[in-house]
This record gives C-alpha cells, sequence and structure tokens, in this order.
C-alpha cells in the first residue's frame, strides 16, 4: 500500500519500498538516491531492464508505471513507494510471448538488441495509449527510444503488426 | 550524487514550511529534469521534499470560461485533455512538440515552467557558469552558442529557456499561482520568468519557498488559426533553435487581434506588443507578417555560432502566421513544414 502523504519516514539511510514488480510484491530497503532502474537491476536481479544514457535520452530504461511508459532512470525508487511496475520480464504471459515481443521476433526488429526491452515496454505503452493511428505518428510517439543499430524500420513495421494495422 | 535526505509533504502549506525550516532543499515532482541535474552535480539539493503526491492533479474550468491545471498534471495528460485539444491546441501542439513519450508522461506542468536550460556550459559542472556558479563567468558568449540567445541577453549569460509549453502559455496570457510563507498570489506569465541580467543563477521571480500550485488559462484560446511551429536539428526529441507559437483572430480577411510568442531565442518566451499591435486591422499576408517579424528582431544581436537563428527566426515568424492564418497548424508527427 501507498503510504500516506506526509507520514513520517525512518531516519535516512535505508527506506523502505514496496513495489508490486510483475504481478509480485517486493519489499526493499534502499538509499534515497538509488533510481527505480539501479533498484531493479541491482536489488531485484531484473536485468532485462538496461541502463544506458541514465539521462532520460536513450530509452533503453523504459518501464511500465502504473500503466504508463517512463524512463525509471530519471525516478527514485523510494517515490514510487506503492507503485505497480511492469518490466520486459513481465510481459509474457502464460508461457506465450506478448504480441508486442512476437511481433519483434516475426520483423527482426533489432540488431544488438541493447535498446529492444525498452522499445518493447516503450511500444507496449503506446498501443494502450492509443495515439498513433500512422506510422508517422508511431515515428513520432516512439522518438523517446534510440536504436544505434538502426533497426527503426523493423521497430515500426513490428508494431503496426502487433497493433493489428496492415 | 551528493547524500540528501528525502521527505514528503503532506499537503501544499507543510511543502512550504518545509522547504522554509532547512537550507539546500528542493521540491520534486516529476523529477525529469531535477534528478538528471543531481546526476550531473549541477543541483545539489540537501533536502528533497517530494511534492507528487500531492492533490494538484485537477484540470477544471473556471468562472470565467478559462482553465485552471494543476501543478502536478503530467505533460501528456494535460495535451491529450479533451479541453485543451478542443479550445487551446496550441498548448496541445505545443507539448507535444517537446521532449518524448516517456518524459512527458513523468514531467508535471509547475516542473516544466521551472526546468531549467540546456547551455552545455550550464550542464557541464567542470567550465564556468554565472548560473551555476555566479561570478564565475559565460563560457558561452565566446564558446559554442549555436543554441543560444538572440534576444534579452545580458554580459553575464545567453542561456535560453528550454520549454515548448510556456511558449505557448505566453500567447494564451496564462496566469501562474503560487503559494509561498506569505500566502498566496498570482503571477501574470510576462512576470513568471526574468531576464539574465546580473542575476542568470535566478530564473524565475518565484520567491525562496514558494511552490506552483496551478496554472490558469483565460477564456481566449484561438483554436481555429494557431500553430506551434518548432524548427531544431533533428526532426523530433530536441530543444528547439526557433519555435513559434501562434494565435490569430481574423474576419473577414482582417486581424482583429494577433499574439507571436518565440521559444529558443531568449531566457524567456519572447513577445513583443509593438509588433502584435502592428498586425491588428490589418490583412492576413506574408508582407506585413514580414513587418511584424521585423519589429520583434530589430534588437536581435547574433554571437559566433548562432547568427543564423536571426534570419531563421524571421522566417519562421512568416511561416507560422501564415500557417496560423490558413488554419493549417503544423502536425507535429509530419516533418514537412508546409
Amino acid at each position: 500500500m501507498a503510504r500516506s502523504p506526509g507520514e513520517s519516514l525512518p531516519a535516512q539511510g535505508k527506506l523502505p519500498v514496496v513495489l508490486t514488480i510483475n504481478g509480485k510484491r517486493a519489499q526493499l530497503g534502499v538509499a534515497p538516491w538509488t533510481t527505480l532502474l539501479d533498484a531493479l537491476r541491482d536489488h531485484l536481479d531484473l536485468t532485462g531492464t538496461k541502463k544506458g544514457c541514465d539521462h532520460g535520452q536513450c530509452g533503453a530504461c523504459t518501464v511500465l508505471l502504473n500503466g504508463r511508459r517512463i524512463n525509471s532512470c530519471l525516478t527514485f525508487a523510494v517515490m514510487q513507494d506503492g507503485a505497480e511496475i511492469t518490466t520486459v520480464e513481465g510481459l509474457a504471459a502464460n508461457g506465450s510471448l506478448h504480441p508486442v515481443q512476437q511481433a519483434f521476433i516475426d520483423h527482426d526488429a533489432f540488431q544488438c538488441g541493447y535498446c529492444t526491452s525498452g522499445q518493447i515496454c516503450s511500444a507496449v505503452g503506446l498501443i494502450s495509449e492509443g495515439r498513433a493511428k500512422s506510422a508517422a505518428e508511431i515515428r513520432e510517439l516512439m522518438s523517446g527510444n534510440i536504436c544505434r543499430c538502426g533497426a527503426y524500420p523493423n521497430i515500426v513495421a513490428a508494431i503496426q503488426q502487433a497493433m493489428g494495422k496492415p | 550524487m551528493i547524500d540528501f535526505e528525502y521527505v514528503r509533504a503532506s499537503d501544499v502549506a507543510d511543502a512550504v514550511r518545509q522547504s522554509a525550516a532547512s537550507t539546500g532543499a528542493k521540491f520534486i515532482a516529476g523529477g525529469t529534469n531535477l534528478i538528471d541535474l543531481m546526476k550531473e552535480d549541477v543541483e545539489k539539493p540537501r533536502r528533497l521534499i517530494d511534492i507528487s503526491r500531492l492533490p494538484l492533479k485537477q484540470v477544471e474550468e473556471t468562472a470565467e470560461g478559462g482553465v485552471k491545471i494543476g501543478a502536478l498534471v503530467p505533460n501528456s495528460d494535460l495535451a491529450y485533455h479533451s479541453l485543451i485539444e478542443r479550445r487551446y491546441p496550441v498548448l496541445a501542439s505545443a507539448i507535444l512538440a517537446g521532449a518524448s513519450a516517456q518524459l512527458r508522461n513523468m514531467a508535471s506542468i509547475g516542473g516544466n515552467l521551472l526546468q531549467r536550460t540546456r547551455c552545455y556550459y550550464f550542464y557541464d559542472a567542470a567550465t564556468p557558469c554565472n548560473k551555476r556558479e555566479p561570478g564565475s563567468g559565460c563560457p558561452a558568449i565566446e564558446g559554442l552558442n549555436r543554441m543560444h540567445a538572440i534576444l534579452g541577453a545580458s554580459e553575464h549569460c545567453i542561456a535560453t529557456h528550454p520549454s515548448d509549453m510556456c511558449v505557448a502559455l505566453a500567447i494564451l496570457e496564462a496566469r501562474v499561482h503560487v503559494a509561498g510563507p506569505d500566502g498566496e498570489r498570482v503571477i501574470p506569465f510576462p512576470d513568471f520568468h526574468r531576464l539574465p541580467g546580473d542575476m542568470p543563477q535566478t530564473d524565475t521571480n518565484l520567491q525562496p519557498h514558494e511552490i506552483v500550485t496551478a496554472v490558469e488559462i483565460p477564456p481566449q484560446g484561438f483554436a481555429k488559426n494557431y500553430t506551434y511551429l518548432k524548427i531544431r536539428d533533428r526532426l523530433s526529441y530536441a530543444f528547439a533553435l526557433v519555435s513559434v507559437a501562434a494565435g490569430l483572430e481574423i474576419e473577414d480577411g482582417t486581424i482583429k487581434e494577433a499574439r507571436f510568442a518565440l521559444g529558443g531565442v531568449a531566457h524567456k518566451p519572447w513577445r513583443n506588443r509593438a509588433a502584435e499591435d502592428l498586425l491588428r486591422g490589418q490583412a492576413a499576408n506574408a508582407g506585413n507578417f514580414q513587418q511584424a517579424a521585423d519589429i520583434l528582431l530589430r534588437e536581435a544581436k547574433g554571437y559566433s555560432h548562432n547568427r543564423f537563428k536571426i534570419d531563421l527566426a524571421r522566417r519562421t515568424i512568416v511561416r507560422a502566421l501564415t500557417q496560423a492564418a490558413r488554419g493549417t497548424p503544423q502536425i507535429q508527427s509530419d516533418k514537412k513544414v508546409r
């Protein structure tokens, strides 16, 4: 449960944080400056979420926070106490890949793969936002995810498939 | 990043109180700019006061027919809000021209007002910067200044304000509601941000411990004749070299009301009333737009790498006013400027 606003926190050092990650409750103690990204990777061994630039410019760290895509490198874990997080590890269900994951395979939408988990989480967020109708809108609304291998045409094609667009 | 203490505020008054009771405290909401600057050792707060859970997330109509936006509304929620899309499309467009979808999901409206310049020297703690370290000097004046100011700069600082949203708020004549140790007050938009002068370390006229609680917009939304035209080095996800928010009211081919503001050219969104006055009562044509642009840019001053911005600004103003007059606003996913 989220703490109510203003409820006093224990003396600084390790702050207790409860997160629901991929449907599972996790309790951890973090320093105030531990980003959500570092909490996922270093405290919870969820290394699917990648650290690229660590400044919100590349999108490799994209996760879904309460269903919305965000850069996990630009928020502190303690600020998200009580939140629901979905990482790339939580997208597949009942042994089946998420349609976006399958579409990335079908369209060969990656080369080195480093940006891919961020691209996929961002695409899942994009589809649930429901704002992108055309390829141009997909490109614009995916501009927060950089792919230095340049797999962009295939990424757009994969997202179009997952959206059910021709 | 230096050691800091983290606390949460229970309400606005508590936030103000906690800020006033400590030295070196900063409020944090979306955190997208502040955390980045903390990682760069540019911002070094001793204490972070988390205001992100305060109930400042409403978008509501006002009695005068305008809209009041809570300071903690995320940028994306405001851009896609039906009231804003319908009545203030220039605001929706400007927000969507900035940052990325992820950042817009995180960043708050109040934080957008308060974001700091992206001047390379301000960001690089190894170099002097009067904004970061008053009195240390401004390497941008003689250095790399492609993205820097051409209007309203000083010998101490030529940084620009990076916001797109604020350029639209300038022509909408927004008012900023703030609360502080001495109570609440409302700041007209032109008085919110300041020019660098000899105090470039101060971006706004907020007093110590004051907190932005809301942004209010009057009824005039220019929903028919508007545009937000942003010119940048990369087609998406980049700061403006020059941007123009324009709103016109046209009756029988004659301009009844004209407002336009520039982003990327000064320490604050840049408007010039004389340039707007010139258009009132005139025909909406390129010749008149050119004259208005000339007035606004009369005092423009370029530096070694950004002189091109003066001509670019002139052409962008004419194109933006033309788009607004034609009723064909720039679509942010369309990378052609028409």
